[in-house]
Protein backbone atom coordinates (compact mmCIF):
# COMPACT_ATOMS: atom_id res chain seq x y z
CA UNK A 1 0.00 0.00 0.00
CA UNK A 2 0.99 3.19 -0.94
CA UNK A 3 2.59 6.01 2.12
CA UNK A 4 0.27 7.79 3.11
CA UNK A 5 2.36 11.02 3.67
CA UNK A 6 3.38 10.36 -0.14
CA UNK A 7 -0.21 10.63 -1.20
CA UNK A 8 -0.58 13.42 1.26
CA UNK A 9 2.16 15.72 -0.73
CA UNK A 10 0.15 14.32 -4.09
CA UNK A 11 -2.61 15.78 -3.10
CA UNK A 12 -1.78 18.86 -1.87
CA UNK A 13 -0.39 19.45 -5.26
CA UNK A 14 -2.95 18.29 -7.26
CA UNK A 15 -5.26 21.11 -5.38
CA UNK A 16 -2.49 24.25 -5.88
CA UNK A 17 -2.61 22.82 -9.93
CA UNK A 18 -6.41 23.11 -9.40
CA UNK A 19 -6.23 26.29 -8.33
CA UNK A 20 -3.65 27.68 -10.49
CA UNK A 21 -5.40 26.21 -13.70
CA UNK A 22 -8.64 28.07 -13.05
CA UNK A 23 -7.21 31.27 -11.79
CA UNK A 24 -5.54 31.42 -15.36
CA UNK A 25 -8.69 30.19 -16.48
CA UNK A 26 -10.96 32.62 -15.59
CA UNK A 27 -13.89 30.12 -15.18
CA UNK A 28 -14.35 26.46 -14.12
CA UNK A 29 -15.71 24.26 -11.69
CA UNK A 30 -13.39 24.70 -8.53
CA UNK A 31 -15.35 23.59 -5.26
CA UNK A 32 -15.95 19.87 -6.61
CA UNK A 33 -12.57 19.54 -7.96
CA UNK A 34 -10.75 20.43 -4.87
CA UNK A 35 -13.24 18.36 -3.09
CA UNK A 36 -12.13 15.48 -4.50
CA UNK A 37 -8.28 16.02 -4.62
CA UNK A 38 -7.80 13.55 -2.32
CA UNK A 39 -10.10 10.50 -4.21
CA UNK A 40 -8.06 11.16 -7.25
CA UNK A 41 -4.54 10.84 -5.83
CA UNK A 42 -5.68 7.70 -4.43
CA UNK A 43 -6.93 6.59 -7.52
CA UNK A 44 -3.78 7.42 -9.90
CA UNK A 45 -0.78 6.84 -6.96
CA UNK A 46 -2.43 4.47 -4.52
CA UNK A 47 -2.11 1.57 -6.78
CA UNK A 48 -5.67 1.17 -7.16
CA UNK A 49 -6.18 1.61 -10.97
CA UNK A 50 -3.98 -0.26 -12.93
CA UNK A 51 -3.23 1.42 -16.45
CA UNK A 52 -1.69 -0.37 -19.49
CA UNK A 53 -0.74 2.24 -21.98
CA UNK A 54 0.71 -0.31 -23.86
CA UNK A 55 -2.68 -2.47 -25.32
CA UNK A 56 -6.01 -0.42 -23.57
CA UNK A 57 -7.56 -3.34 -23.88
CA UNK A 58 -5.79 -4.84 -21.57
CA UNK A 59 -6.12 -1.80 -19.05
CA UNK A 60 -8.06 -1.22 -16.28
CA UNK A 61 -10.28 1.94 -17.63
CA UNK A 62 -11.32 4.99 -15.79
CA UNK A 63 -14.53 7.46 -16.83
CA UNK A 64 -15.32 10.77 -15.36
CA UNK A 65 -19.10 10.88 -15.61
CA UNK A 66 -19.37 14.39 -14.01
CA UNK A 67 -17.18 15.58 -16.18
CA UNK A 68 -17.18 19.56 -14.79
CA UNK A 69 -14.78 18.43 -12.33
CA UNK A 70 -12.01 17.76 -15.12
CA UNK A 71 -9.52 20.27 -13.64
CA UNK A 72 -8.62 17.38 -10.36
CA UNK A 73 -8.64 14.74 -13.12
CA UNK A 74 -6.15 16.74 -15.49
CA UNK A 75 -4.35 17.54 -12.67
CA UNK A 76 -3.84 13.92 -11.33
CA UNK A 77 -3.24 13.23 -14.94
CA UNK A 78 -0.17 16.14 -14.94
CA UNK A 79 1.61 14.66 -11.86
CA UNK A 80 1.02 10.74 -13.31
CA UNK A 81 2.90 12.08 -16.45
CA UNK A 82 0.18 11.79 -18.97
CA UNK A 83 -0.22 15.48 -19.63
CA UNK A 84 2.50 17.85 -19.09
CA UNK A 85 2.09 20.21 -16.34
CA UNK A 86 2.85 23.46 -18.32
CA UNK A 87 -0.19 22.15 -20.25
CA UNK A 88 -2.31 22.81 -17.39
CA UNK A 89 -2.23 26.36 -17.69
CA UNK A 90 -3.84 25.99 -21.13
CA UNK A 91 -7.24 24.52 -19.66
CA UNK A 92 -10.10 26.02 -21.07
CA UNK A 93 -8.35 28.09 -23.81
CA UNK A 94 -8.71 28.37 -27.57
CA UNK A 95 -6.80 25.41 -29.16
CA UNK A 96 -6.27 23.39 -25.28
CA UNK A 97 -6.77 19.53 -25.57
CA UNK A 98 -8.01 20.30 -21.83
CA UNK A 99 -11.52 21.50 -22.91
CA UNK A 100 -13.70 23.03 -20.11
CA UNK A 101 -15.48 19.95 -19.80
CA UNK A 102 -13.34 16.70 -21.15
CA UNK A 103 -13.19 15.60 -24.75
CA UNK A 104 -11.49 12.77 -26.41
CA UNK A 105 -10.59 13.62 -29.29
CA UNK A 106 -7.05 15.05 -28.95
CA UNK A 107 -5.95 13.33 -25.67
CA UNK A 108 -6.37 9.53 -26.04
CA UNK A 109 -6.38 9.26 -22.23
CA UNK A 110 -9.68 10.55 -22.00
CA UNK A 111 -11.87 8.00 -24.08
CA UNK A 112 -15.18 9.55 -24.12
CA UNK A 113 -16.64 13.40 -23.96
CA UNK A 114 -18.67 13.77 -21.12
CA UNK A 115 -19.84 17.39 -19.49
CA UNK A 116 -24.22 16.16 -20.10
CA UNK A 117 -24.47 14.38 -16.98
CA UNK A 118 -25.64 10.81 -16.94
CA UNK A 119 -23.83 9.20 -19.81
CA UNK A 120 -20.29 8.62 -18.65
CA UNK A 121 -22.02 5.89 -16.37
CA UNK A 122 -23.69 4.20 -18.94
CA UNK A 123 -20.64 4.20 -21.34
CA UNK A 124 -18.82 2.44 -18.04
CA UNK A 125 -21.51 -0.45 -18.01
CA UNK A 126 -20.71 -0.68 -21.56
CA UNK A 127 -17.39 -0.98 -21.30
CA UNK A 128 -17.62 -3.17 -18.15
CA UNK A 129 -20.06 -5.34 -20.59
CA UNK A 130 -17.55 -5.44 -23.04
CA UNK A 131 -14.72 -6.98 -21.20
CA UNK A 132 -17.18 -9.46 -19.42
CA UNK A 133 -17.86 -10.50 -22.97
CA UNK A 134 -14.65 -10.98 -23.24
CA UNK A 135 -13.91 -12.88 -20.36
CA UNK A 136 -11.54 -9.92 -19.13
CA UNK A 137 -11.24 -8.92 -15.57
CA UNK A 138 -10.12 -5.50 -15.78
CA UNK A 139 -11.60 -2.73 -13.59
CA UNK A 140 -13.68 0.02 -14.84
CA UNK A 141 -13.83 2.97 -12.43
CA UNK A 142 -16.04 5.51 -13.17
CA UNK A 143 -17.00 8.78 -11.25
CA UNK A 144 -20.14 10.56 -10.48
CA UNK A 145 -21.73 13.47 -8.60
CA UNK A 146 -24.38 13.12 -6.26
CA UNK A 147 -26.13 16.07 -7.88
CA UNK A 148 -26.08 13.79 -11.09
CA UNK A 149 -27.40 11.28 -9.48
CA UNK A 150 -30.69 13.02 -10.42
CA UNK A 151 -30.60 11.72 -13.36
CA UNK A 152 -32.54 9.29 -14.24
CA UNK A 153 -30.06 7.17 -16.84
CA UNK A 154 -28.05 6.89 -13.94
CA UNK A 155 -30.83 4.60 -12.09
CA UNK A 156 -30.84 2.90 -15.52
CA UNK A 157 -26.98 2.13 -15.36
CA UNK A 158 -27.21 1.04 -12.12
CA UNK A 159 -29.91 -1.29 -12.57
CA UNK A 160 -28.32 -2.83 -15.66
CA UNK A 161 -24.81 -2.98 -13.97
CA UNK A 162 -26.55 -5.50 -11.23
CA UNK A 163 -28.40 -6.99 -14.12
CA UNK A 164 -25.91 -8.30 -15.83
CA UNK A 165 -23.41 -9.23 -12.76
CA UNK A 166 -20.71 -6.30 -13.78
CA UNK A 167 -18.38 -7.33 -10.64
CA UNK A 168 -15.56 -5.65 -12.60
CA UNK A 169 -17.43 -2.20 -12.58
CA UNK A 170 -16.59 0.08 -9.60
CA UNK A 171 -18.65 3.27 -9.45
CA UNK A 172 -17.66 6.24 -6.95
CA UNK A 173 -19.86 9.21 -5.81
CA UNK A 174 -18.70 12.98 -4.84
CA UNK A 175 -20.67 12.92 -1.71
CA UNK A 176 -20.34 16.69 -1.22
CA UNK A 177 -24.30 17.11 -0.29
CA UNK A 178 -24.15 20.14 -2.82
CA UNK A 179 -24.63 21.00 -5.91
CA UNK A 180 -25.19 24.00 -8.70
CA UNK A 181 -27.78 26.35 -7.12
CA UNK A 182 -27.86 24.69 -3.20
CA UNK A 183 -28.00 21.51 -1.11
CA UNK A 184 -28.84 18.55 -2.95
CA UNK A 185 -30.94 17.03 -0.20
CA UNK A 186 -33.15 20.74 -1.07
CA UNK A 187 -33.06 20.32 -4.55
CA UNK A 188 -34.01 16.61 -4.99
CA UNK A 189 -33.00 14.43 -1.57
CA UNK A 190 -30.78 11.64 -2.22
CA UNK A 191 -31.34 11.03 1.67
CA UNK A 192 -30.90 7.42 1.54
CA UNK A 193 -28.56 7.05 -0.88
CA UNK A 194 -26.82 3.76 0.34
CA UNK A 195 -30.04 1.90 0.93
CA UNK A 196 -31.24 2.87 -2.47
CA UNK A 197 -27.55 1.55 -3.97
CA UNK A 198 -28.06 -1.84 -1.60
CA UNK A 199 -31.89 -2.10 -3.28
CA UNK A 200 -30.19 -2.19 -6.89
CA UNK A 201 -28.17 -4.84 -5.53
CA UNK A 202 -24.90 -3.52 -5.80
CA UNK A 203 -22.28 -3.63 -2.76
CA UNK A 204 -22.36 -0.56 -1.50
CA UNK A 205 -19.30 0.91 0.43
CA UNK A 206 -18.91 3.94 2.16
CA UNK A 207 -16.05 6.17 3.07
CA UNK A 208 -14.60 9.64 4.29
CA UNK A 209 -13.43 10.67 0.93
CA UNK A 210 -10.36 12.50 2.92
CA UNK A 211 -9.09 10.08 4.94
CA UNK A 212 -6.55 8.23 2.44
CA UNK A 213 -6.85 5.12 4.78
CA UNK A 214 -10.61 4.72 4.39
CA UNK A 215 -10.39 5.79 0.41
CA UNK A 216 -7.67 3.36 -0.38
CA UNK A 217 -9.36 0.61 1.88
CA UNK A 218 -13.30 1.44 0.22
CA UNK A 219 -11.06 1.02 -3.27
CA UNK A 220 -8.94 -2.13 -2.26
CA UNK A 221 -13.20 -3.53 -0.95
CA UNK A 222 -14.44 -2.95 -4.38
CA UNK A 223 -11.43 -4.47 -6.11
CA UNK A 224 -12.13 -7.74 -4.43
CA UNK A 225 -15.89 -7.48 -4.36
CA UNK A 226 -16.68 -11.13 -6.76
CA UNK A 227 -19.90 -10.46 -6.25
CA UNK A 228 -21.68 -7.41 -7.99
CA UNK A 229 -20.97 -3.84 -8.82
CA UNK A 230 -18.80 -1.84 -6.52
CA UNK A 231 -20.36 1.42 -5.66
CA UNK A 232 -18.26 3.48 -3.03
CA UNK A 233 -19.83 6.79 -1.36
CA UNK A 234 -16.74 8.78 -0.34
CA UNK A 235 -18.29 11.47 1.88
CA UNK A 236 -16.43 14.82 1.13
CA UNK A 237 -16.16 18.53 1.44
CA UNK A 238 -16.65 20.44 -1.40
CA UNK A 239 -13.85 22.98 -1.18
CA UNK A 240 -11.54 21.20 0.76
CA UNK A 241 -8.37 22.69 1.67
CA UNK A 242 -9.43 26.06 1.46
CA UNK A 243 -11.39 27.96 4.18
CA UNK A 244 -13.52 30.12 1.75
CA UNK A 245 -14.75 27.65 -0.60
CA UNK A 246 -15.15 24.80 1.98
CA UNK A 247 -18.83 23.68 1.74
CA UNK A 248 -20.03 26.80 -0.02
CA UNK A 249 -22.11 25.33 -3.60
CA UNK A 250 -21.39 29.01 -4.88
CA UNK A 251 -17.88 27.65 -6.03
CA UNK A 252 -20.09 25.10 -7.92
CA UNK A 253 -18.93 26.50 -11.04
CA UNK A 254 -16.69 30.05 -10.11
CA UNK A 255 -12.52 30.63 -10.34
CA UNK A 256 -11.14 31.71 -7.81
CA UNK A 257 -9.45 35.75 -8.31
CA UNK A 258 -5.82 36.80 -7.97
CA UNK A 259 -6.27 37.77 -4.61
CA UNK A 260 -8.53 34.57 -3.98
CA UNK A 261 -5.99 32.26 -5.50
CA UNK A 262 -2.96 34.23 -2.87
CA UNK A 263 -4.69 33.59 -0.15
CA UNK A 264 -5.81 30.04 -0.91
CA UNK A 265 -2.47 28.94 -2.31
CA UNK A 266 -1.37 30.24 0.92
CA UNK A 267 -3.46 28.03 3.28
CA UNK A 268 -2.62 24.98 1.16
CA UNK A 269 0.85 25.40 1.34
CA UNK A 270 0.94 26.16 5.02
CA UNK A 271 -1.51 22.92 5.75
CA UNK B 1 -31.55 -1.61 -62.09
CA UNK B 2 -34.84 -2.32 -60.58
CA UNK B 3 -37.94 -4.44 -60.84
CA UNK B 4 -41.10 -2.77 -59.83
CA UNK B 5 -42.46 -5.91 -60.84
CA UNK B 6 -41.18 -7.87 -58.06
CA UNK B 7 -43.96 -9.58 -56.20
CA UNK B 8 -42.02 -10.15 -52.67
CA UNK B 9 -42.98 -7.20 -50.05
CA UNK B 10 -40.13 -7.23 -46.89
CA UNK B 11 -39.83 -4.76 -44.32
CA UNK B 12 -36.77 -2.63 -43.92
CA UNK B 13 -36.64 -3.78 -40.30
CA UNK B 14 -36.46 -7.36 -41.73
CA UNK B 15 -33.83 -6.19 -44.08
CA UNK B 16 -31.55 -5.22 -41.12
CA UNK B 17 -32.65 -8.37 -38.80
CA UNK B 18 -31.23 -10.86 -41.27
CA UNK B 19 -28.32 -8.82 -42.52
CA UNK B 20 -27.14 -8.31 -38.81
CA UNK B 21 -27.36 -11.98 -38.40
CA UNK B 22 -25.24 -12.60 -41.63
CA UNK B 23 -22.79 -9.61 -40.46
CA UNK B 24 -22.55 -11.69 -36.67
CA UNK B 25 -21.08 -14.87 -38.25
CA UNK B 26 -18.34 -13.16 -40.25
CA UNK B 27 -17.53 -10.25 -37.39
CA UNK B 28 -17.27 -11.73 -34.08
CA UNK B 29 -17.02 -7.82 -32.67
CA UNK B 30 -20.79 -7.34 -33.55
CA UNK B 31 -23.33 -6.83 -30.64
CA UNK B 32 -26.47 -6.07 -30.70
CA UNK B 33 -28.52 -4.17 -27.97
CA UNK B 34 -32.51 -3.93 -27.55
CA UNK B 35 -34.54 -1.76 -25.56
CA UNK B 36 -37.26 -3.44 -24.82
CA UNK B 37 -38.54 -4.34 -28.32
CA UNK B 38 -35.84 -6.50 -30.03
CA UNK B 39 -38.92 -8.86 -30.88
CA UNK B 40 -40.62 -5.56 -32.95
CA UNK B 41 -36.66 -4.32 -34.81
CA UNK B 42 -35.77 -7.68 -35.24
CA UNK B 43 -32.50 -7.75 -33.26
CA UNK B 44 -34.22 -10.65 -31.94
CA UNK B 45 -32.99 -12.29 -35.07
CA UNK B 46 -29.53 -12.03 -33.77
CA UNK B 47 -30.05 -13.37 -30.37
CA UNK B 48 -31.47 -16.82 -31.71
CA UNK B 49 -28.11 -16.89 -33.61
CA UNK B 50 -25.70 -15.31 -31.00
CA UNK B 51 -27.61 -14.90 -27.37
CA UNK B 52 -24.20 -14.39 -25.82
CA UNK B 53 -23.53 -10.92 -27.71
CA UNK B 54 -26.89 -10.00 -27.81
CA UNK B 55 -27.70 -7.42 -24.91
CA UNK B 56 -31.09 -6.77 -23.73
CA UNK B 57 -31.13 -2.99 -21.76
CA UNK B 58 -34.93 -2.85 -20.92
CA UNK B 59 -36.99 0.13 -21.72
CA UNK B 60 -34.02 2.28 -20.96
CA UNK B 61 -32.92 4.15 -24.57
CA UNK B 62 -30.67 6.66 -22.91
CA UNK B 63 -28.94 3.82 -21.38
CA UNK B 64 -28.68 1.76 -24.42
CA UNK B 65 -26.67 4.44 -26.02
CA UNK B 66 -24.10 4.84 -23.36
CA UNK B 67 -24.16 1.16 -23.03
CA UNK B 68 -23.12 0.61 -27.11
CA UNK B 69 -20.79 3.81 -26.55
CA UNK B 70 -19.05 1.76 -23.54
CA UNK B 71 -19.01 -1.27 -26.07
CA UNK B 72 -16.95 0.63 -28.65
CA UNK B 73 -14.35 1.56 -26.16
CA UNK B 74 -14.24 -2.07 -25.63
CA UNK B 75 -13.58 -2.39 -29.17
CA UNK B 76 -16.66 -3.70 -30.42
CA UNK B 77 -18.93 -3.08 -32.97
CA UNK B 78 -22.21 -2.66 -31.28
CA UNK B 79 -25.64 -2.19 -33.22
CA UNK B 80 -28.20 -0.57 -30.92
CA UNK B 81 -31.81 -0.82 -32.07
CA UNK B 82 -35.06 0.65 -31.02
CA UNK B 83 -38.24 2.30 -32.52
CA UNK B 84 -37.17 5.88 -34.08
CA UNK B 85 -39.37 7.36 -31.86
CA UNK B 86 -37.43 6.82 -29.07
CA UNK B 87 -33.62 6.44 -31.16
CA UNK B 88 -33.32 9.16 -31.55
CA UNK B 89 -36.14 10.66 -29.99
CA UNK B 90 -35.27 9.61 -26.67
CA UNK B 91 -32.20 9.18 -26.17
CA UNK B 92 -30.67 12.70 -28.10
CA UNK B 93 -28.40 13.61 -25.70
CA UNK B 94 -26.83 10.63 -25.71
CA UNK B 95 -26.26 10.07 -29.58
CA UNK B 96 -24.73 13.73 -29.48
CA UNK B 97 -21.99 13.72 -26.58
CA UNK B 98 -21.39 9.72 -25.98
CA UNK B 99 -21.67 8.64 -29.89
CA UNK B 100 -20.85 11.76 -32.04
CA UNK B 101 -19.13 14.34 -30.04
CA UNK B 102 -17.21 11.39 -28.80
CA UNK B 103 -16.62 9.80 -32.25
CA UNK B 104 -17.09 6.15 -31.26
CA UNK B 105 -17.82 3.48 -33.43
CA UNK B 106 -21.54 3.33 -33.08
CA UNK B 107 -24.17 1.66 -35.51
CA UNK B 108 -27.10 3.30 -34.57
CA UNK B 109 -30.39 1.72 -36.06
CA UNK B 110 -34.05 2.91 -36.06
CA UNK B 111 -37.17 0.92 -37.06
CA UNK B 112 -41.04 2.19 -36.92
CA UNK B 113 -39.78 5.54 -38.56
CA UNK B 114 -42.07 7.47 -40.88
CA UNK B 115 -46.02 7.39 -41.16
CA UNK B 116 -46.51 4.11 -42.46
CA UNK B 117 -46.42 3.12 -39.15
CA UNK B 118 -49.79 3.27 -39.19
CA UNK B 119 -52.62 2.18 -36.67
CA UNK B 120 -50.24 2.49 -33.51
CA UNK B 121 -51.03 6.56 -34.26
CA UNK B 122 -48.54 9.97 -34.14
CA UNK B 123 -46.63 9.21 -30.82
CA UNK B 124 -44.93 6.14 -33.04
CA UNK B 125 -44.77 8.03 -36.37
CA UNK B 126 -41.64 9.48 -36.19
CA UNK B 127 -40.95 12.52 -38.86
CA UNK B 128 -38.02 14.23 -36.78
CA UNK B 129 -35.28 11.98 -36.93
CA UNK B 130 -33.67 12.77 -40.19
CA UNK B 131 -33.95 16.82 -39.27
CA UNK B 132 -32.82 16.12 -35.07
CA UNK B 133 -29.89 14.03 -36.56
CA UNK B 134 -28.76 16.13 -39.67
CA UNK B 135 -27.48 18.67 -37.61
CA UNK B 136 -25.09 16.67 -35.90
CA UNK B 137 -21.50 16.59 -36.81
CA UNK B 138 -19.30 13.44 -37.57
CA UNK B 139 -22.71 11.32 -38.05
CA UNK B 140 -23.48 9.45 -41.69
CA UNK B 141 -27.11 8.67 -41.79
CA UNK B 142 -28.55 6.42 -44.13
CA UNK B 143 -32.12 6.15 -45.24
CA UNK B 144 -32.51 2.49 -47.38
CA UNK B 145 -35.10 2.45 -49.78
CA UNK B 146 -36.22 -1.26 -49.23
CA UNK B 147 -35.06 -4.35 -47.31
CA UNK B 148 -32.57 -5.60 -49.81
CA UNK B 149 -30.75 -1.99 -49.50
CA UNK B 150 -30.87 -2.01 -45.59
CA UNK B 151 -28.95 -4.79 -45.83
CA UNK B 152 -26.16 -3.45 -47.70
CA UNK B 153 -26.50 -0.51 -45.87
CA UNK B 154 -25.86 -3.09 -42.46
CA UNK B 155 -22.62 -4.21 -44.35
CA UNK B 156 -21.74 -1.21 -45.64
CA UNK B 157 -21.49 0.98 -42.14
CA UNK B 158 -19.78 -1.89 -40.18
CA UNK B 159 -16.83 -1.40 -42.97
CA UNK B 160 -16.72 2.34 -42.12
CA UNK B 161 -15.50 3.91 -39.02
CA UNK B 162 -17.55 6.09 -36.85
CA UNK B 163 -21.10 6.96 -36.15
CA UNK B 164 -23.90 5.78 -38.07
CA UNK B 165 -27.48 5.91 -38.51
CA UNK B 166 -29.72 3.58 -40.86
CA UNK B 167 -33.28 4.01 -40.62
CA UNK B 168 -35.92 1.34 -40.92
CA UNK B 169 -40.08 1.04 -41.41
CA UNK B 170 -42.14 -1.20 -39.84
CA UNK B 171 -44.61 -2.11 -43.02
CA UNK B 172 -43.76 -4.62 -45.63
CA UNK B 173 -42.79 -2.44 -48.53
CA UNK B 174 -42.06 -3.24 -52.31
CA UNK B 175 -38.21 -4.86 -52.71
CA UNK B 176 -37.58 -3.24 -55.97
CA UNK B 177 -33.29 -3.31 -56.14
CA UNK B 178 -31.53 -6.10 -57.18
CA UNK B 179 -28.79 -7.50 -56.00
CA UNK B 180 -26.34 -5.66 -58.07
CA UNK B 181 -28.15 -2.21 -58.00
CA UNK B 182 -24.93 -0.29 -56.99
CA UNK B 183 -24.73 0.98 -53.01
CA UNK B 184 -21.62 2.76 -51.64
CA UNK B 185 -22.40 5.13 -48.83
CA UNK B 186 -22.06 8.79 -49.64
CA UNK B 187 -22.97 7.67 -53.66
CA UNK B 188 -27.04 8.02 -55.22
CA UNK B 189 -28.11 6.07 -57.63
CA UNK B 190 -29.90 7.12 -60.69
CA UNK B 191 -32.67 4.76 -60.91
CA UNK B 192 -34.27 5.80 -63.77
CA UNK B 193 -32.40 8.73 -66.50
CA UNK B 194 -34.94 11.47 -67.69
CA UNK B 195 -34.16 15.08 -68.87
CA UNK B 196 -37.26 16.83 -67.71
CA UNK B 197 -37.14 16.83 -63.73
CA UNK B 198 -35.47 15.15 -61.03
CA UNK B 199 -37.11 13.33 -58.35
CA UNK B 200 -34.67 12.81 -55.72
CA UNK B 201 -35.81 10.33 -52.88
CA UNK B 202 -34.95 8.00 -49.83
CA UNK B 203 -36.51 5.27 -48.17
CA UNK B 204 -40.24 4.27 -49.81
CA UNK B 205 -40.57 6.84 -51.23
CA UNK B 206 -37.67 6.30 -54.00
CA UNK B 207 -40.56 2.95 -55.16
CA UNK B 208 -43.11 5.93 -55.43
CA UNK B 209 -41.09 8.34 -57.47
CA UNK B 210 -40.39 5.32 -59.75
CA UNK B 211 -44.40 4.70 -60.02
CA UNK B 212 -44.76 8.11 -60.69
CA UNK B 213 -41.85 8.81 -63.30
CA UNK B 214 -43.67 5.49 -65.20
CA UNK B 215 -46.76 7.34 -65.05
CA UNK B 216 -45.63 10.57 -66.18
CA UNK B 217 -43.32 8.75 -69.03
CA UNK B 218 -46.39 7.94 -70.77
CA UNK B 219 -47.95 11.66 -70.37
CA UNK B 220 -44.36 12.55 -72.06
CA UNK B 221 -42.49 14.00 -69.39
CA UNK B 222 -39.19 12.39 -68.69
CA UNK B 223 -37.95 12.25 -65.38
CA UNK B 224 -35.24 11.17 -63.73
CA UNK B 225 -35.43 9.29 -60.40
CA UNK B 226 -32.47 9.53 -57.98
CA UNK B 227 -32.44 7.03 -54.56
CA UNK B 228 -30.44 9.60 -52.49
CA UNK B 229 -30.00 7.02 -49.89
CA UNK B 230 -27.33 8.53 -47.82
CA UNK B 231 -28.57 11.98 -46.31
CA UNK B 232 -25.63 13.14 -44.92
CA UNK B 233 -23.01 13.32 -46.38
CA UNK B 234 -25.21 14.78 -49.39
CA UNK B 235 -24.06 13.62 -52.91
CA UNK B 236 -23.79 17.12 -53.58
CA UNK B 237 -22.46 16.60 -57.13
CA UNK B 238 -25.52 14.00 -58.47
CA UNK B 239 -27.62 17.56 -57.18
CA UNK B 240 -25.83 19.74 -58.80
CA UNK B 241 -25.51 17.68 -62.22
CA UNK B 242 -29.68 16.91 -61.81
CA UNK B 243 -30.21 20.96 -61.57
CA UNK B 244 -28.51 21.40 -64.12
CA UNK B 245 -29.55 18.74 -66.75
CA UNK B 246 -32.95 18.56 -66.12
CA UNK B 247 -33.91 22.06 -64.37
CA UNK B 248 -36.49 20.86 -61.81
CA UNK B 249 -36.01 19.23 -59.12
CA UNK B 250 -38.91 17.50 -56.72
CA UNK B 251 -37.83 15.83 -53.24
CA UNK B 252 -39.80 12.82 -52.12
CA UNK B 253 -39.33 11.73 -48.17
CA UNK B 254 -41.22 9.92 -45.29
CA UNK B 255 -40.48 12.52 -43.21
CA UNK B 256 -41.27 16.17 -42.08
CA UNK B 257 -41.15 18.46 -44.48
CA UNK B 258 -38.62 20.54 -42.52
CA UNK B 259 -34.98 19.74 -41.52
CA UNK B 260 -34.96 16.19 -43.50
CA UNK B 261 -34.13 15.53 -47.18
CA UNK B 262 -35.42 18.04 -48.59
CA UNK B 263 -34.08 20.97 -46.90
CA UNK B 264 -30.51 19.06 -47.45
CA UNK B 265 -31.02 19.18 -50.86
CA UNK B 266 -32.66 22.48 -51.07
CA UNK B 267 -29.22 23.94 -49.21
CA UNK B 268 -26.72 22.90 -51.89
CA UNK B 269 -29.19 24.24 -55.01
CA UNK B 270 -29.91 27.59 -53.08
CA UNK B 271 -26.18 28.09 -52.56
CA UNK B 272 -25.10 26.81 -55.76
CA UNK B 273 -27.71 26.61 -58.89
CA UNK B 274 -31.21 27.28 -57.55
CA UNK B 275 -33.93 26.15 -59.80
CA UNK B 276 -37.23 25.47 -59.18
CA UNK B 277 -37.98 23.42 -56.65
CA UNK B 278 -40.92 21.13 -55.10
CA UNK B 279 -40.56 19.02 -51.41
CA UNK B 280 -42.78 16.47 -50.52
CA UNK B 281 -42.94 14.94 -47.24
CA UNK B 282 -44.97 15.54 -43.69
CA UNK B 283 -46.42 18.78 -44.23
CA UNK B 284 -45.22 19.71 -40.67
CA UNK B 285 -47.90 18.35 -38.56
CA UNK B 286 -48.15 14.97 -36.79
CA UNK B 287 -50.19 12.15 -37.77
CA UNK B 288 -52.67 9.88 -36.43
CA UNK B 289 -54.18 6.30 -36.48
CA UNK B 290 -55.14 4.52 -40.27
CA UNK B 291 -53.37 1.96 -42.85
CA UNK B 292 -50.39 3.39 -44.02
CA UNK B 293 -51.86 3.32 -47.55
CA UNK B 294 -54.85 5.66 -45.78
CA UNK B 295 -52.23 8.01 -44.44
CA UNK B 296 -49.50 8.08 -47.38
CA UNK B 297 -52.63 9.00 -49.38
CA UNK B 298 -53.97 11.99 -46.64
CA UNK B 299 -50.99 13.39 -45.99
CA UNK B 300 -49.37 13.31 -49.77
CA UNK B 301 -46.47 11.33 -49.93
CA UNK B 302 -47.66 8.66 -52.61
CA UNK B 303 -47.00 8.94 -56.57
CA UNK B 304 -49.96 10.78 -56.71
CA UNK B 305 -48.67 13.27 -54.83
CA UNK B 306 -45.31 13.27 -56.58
CA UNK B 307 -46.94 13.42 -59.57
CA UNK B 308 -48.94 16.46 -59.36
CA UNK B 309 -45.58 18.00 -58.01
CA UNK B 310 -43.41 17.09 -60.82
CA UNK B 311 -46.24 18.77 -63.35
CA UNK B 312 -46.34 22.13 -61.06
CA UNK B 313 -42.39 22.28 -60.52
CA UNK B 314 -41.80 21.53 -63.91
CA UNK B 315 -44.53 24.52 -65.19
CA UNK B 316 -42.07 27.17 -62.99
CA UNK B 317 -39.60 26.31 -64.91
CA UNK B 318 -40.81 27.45 -68.13
CA UNK B 319 -41.40 30.52 -66.87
Amino acid sequence: MAEIEDLEVKSKSIRLNILKMLNKAGSGHTGGSLGMADVFTALYFGDILKRNNENIQESDRFILSNGHICPVWYSALAEAGYIPKEELLSIRKLGSRLQGHPANHNLPIVEISTGSLGQGVCAAVGLALGYKLDKKDHKVFVCLGDGEMEEGSVWEALMAAAHHKLNNLIAFVDRNMLQQGGKTEEMMSLNSLKEKIKAFNWTAIEADGHNFKEILEAFEKAKNNKERPSFIIFNTHMGQGVSFILDDFKWHGVAPDDEQLEKALKEIQGS
Amino acid sequence: MYNLNNETKKATRDGFGSALVKLGEKNQKVVALAAGAGDSTRAFKFKEKFPERFIEVGIAEQNMIGIAAGLALAGKLPFPSTFAAFLPGRCYDQIRQSVCYSDLNVKLVSSHAGITVGADGATHQMMEDIAMLRATPNLTIIVPCDALETEKAVFAVAEMIGPTYIRCGREKTPVFTLEDTPFEIGKSVILRRGNDATIIACGLMVYYSLIASETLEKEGISVRVINMHTIKPIDREAILKAASETGAIITAEEHQINGGLGSAVAEVLVENNPVPMQRIGMKDCFGESGKPSQLLEKYQMNDKAIIQAVKEVTKRKSL
